[in-house]
């Protein structure tokens, strides 16, 4: 088993865990309805818990401990996907994000329920009912607003346009892309984007939305190596703030 | 300004006055009721409401408010335009109920009889 491409795995996928939770929590109290607000919030509280799941697994492995590992690292030693740390913008591009991302970690953790890797496939299971709900949710609001007013529709278009580059870039491939696949651990980038394409596809017609066109595609990378926006290290010292003022405090 | 203490909220710079999104008289959707079962089997119990525009929306809006604690494994969603309910004026009909007690089932000591069975017909 080789360990170094596990945790280039699990680090890639906690982080993404990680910070989209993170940015989906800012909608607390800003949200459109009192629902959805509770709904959006929740789901953001599920997505950290992943992310400690991972992080956990981590430790496991001889990482850092899950809230030093969370919380102290600064942005260029993240490997989310610069997608997860775009800031929230209103709620058309974050219901877009929350569309693009949930589906492709849905099939993520599908594909590794079946892993040689016993803890992974462990989490993955026991995650696939939150995850059934987040991408309901995600379904639900896309094809709704995609079917509202002109403005709706407009904004999800334009959400959509603006994403999916960024989205592309979910897919960046790590260096260990042959090890996983050998080792039964995971299928690879490659099959989850093209799994993602055929399930987002459906729902994007029932919105009414249109996928830009090939030509333009150019997916944004880096992020898994720790090239990132100045967003990024701005929201690690928010959302560390805390932890960051006595590191070594029991909480 | 909204002045907050919390720097999320603060950044948003809203207007005191709301302008963006001022509300309106009965600027809400349709209330559902929401019943939640927490075994299979059991009877669904009734926990509250959500405002929602359709059936879907308040299944997805229902499993997040009564859901996400403890214990469920089923919603149901009901407009609360479909629930018949009798008047609050009527409720005289209900008045004399509570005299009649031999309607209740604390009078048949069925256990008591058969644990008495159970005992005489020990080690057969």
């Amino acid at each position: 088993m080789n360990v170094t491409a596990i945790k280039e795995l699990l680090y890639k996928m906690a982080d993404d865990l990680l910070i989209i939770g993170h940015r989906n929590s800012e909608w607390t109290g800003l949200g459109p309805i009192l629902e959805e607000d509770i709904a959006f919030s929740s789901m953001a509280q599920d997505k950290i818990g992943q992310a400690g799941a991972l992080f956990e697994i981590l430790h496991q492995l001889g990482e850092d401990e899950p809230d030093t590992n969370a919380f102290m690292r600064d942005a260029n030693k993240m490997h989310c996907a610069q997608f997860v740390e775009l800031p929230n913008g209103e709620y058309d591009f974050s219901v877009m994000r929350h569309f693009l991302y949930d589906h492709a970690d849905q099939l993520r953790f599908e594909m590794l329920a079946n892993s040689s890797f016993e803890p992974l496939a462990q989490v993955a299971k026991k995650i696939k009912g939150e995850l059934k709900y987040h991408v309901f949710h995600a379904n639900t609001w896309v094809v709704k607003l995609g079917n509202g007013t002109e403005e709706s529709k407009a904004r999800m278009q334009t959400a959509l346009n603006e994403s999916w580059n960024y989205a592309l870039g979910m897919f960046e491939e790590g260096d260990f892309e042959k090890e996983l696949q050998n080792d039964n651990i995971f299928e690879g980038e490659e099959t989850l984007k093209n799994r993602w394409m055929a399930n987002i596809i459906p729902f994007i017609e029932k919105a009414n939305l249109k996928i830009p066109n090939t030509k333009t595609w150019d997916p944004i990378l880096g992020g898994r190596k720790g090239y990132h926006t100045d967003y990024l290290q701005q929201l690690v010292e928010e959302m560390g703030e805390v932890f960051r003022l006595d590191p070594t405090a029991q909480w | 300004m909204i002045k907050s203490l919390d720097p999320r909220i603060a950044r948003e710079q809203i207007n005191e006055d709301n302008t963006i999104a001022p509300l309106t008289e009965m600027d809400n959707w349709e209330t559902y009721e929401v019943f939640h079962q927490k075994k299979r089997g059991d009877q669904h119990e009734h926990v509250g409401i959500v405002h929602a525009p359709n059936n879907e929306m308040a299944l997805l809006f229902g499993k997040e408010q009564y859901g996400r604690r403890g214990v469920s494994v089923n919603i149901w969603v009901v407009k609360t335009s479909n629930v018949f309910a009798s008047d609050y004026d009527d409720a005289d009909i209900f008045e004399t109920v509570p005299n009649k007690q031999y309607r209740e089932a604390g009078g048949y000591k069925v256990m008591e009889m058969i644990n008495k069975y159970k005992k005489e017909n020990k080690g057969l």
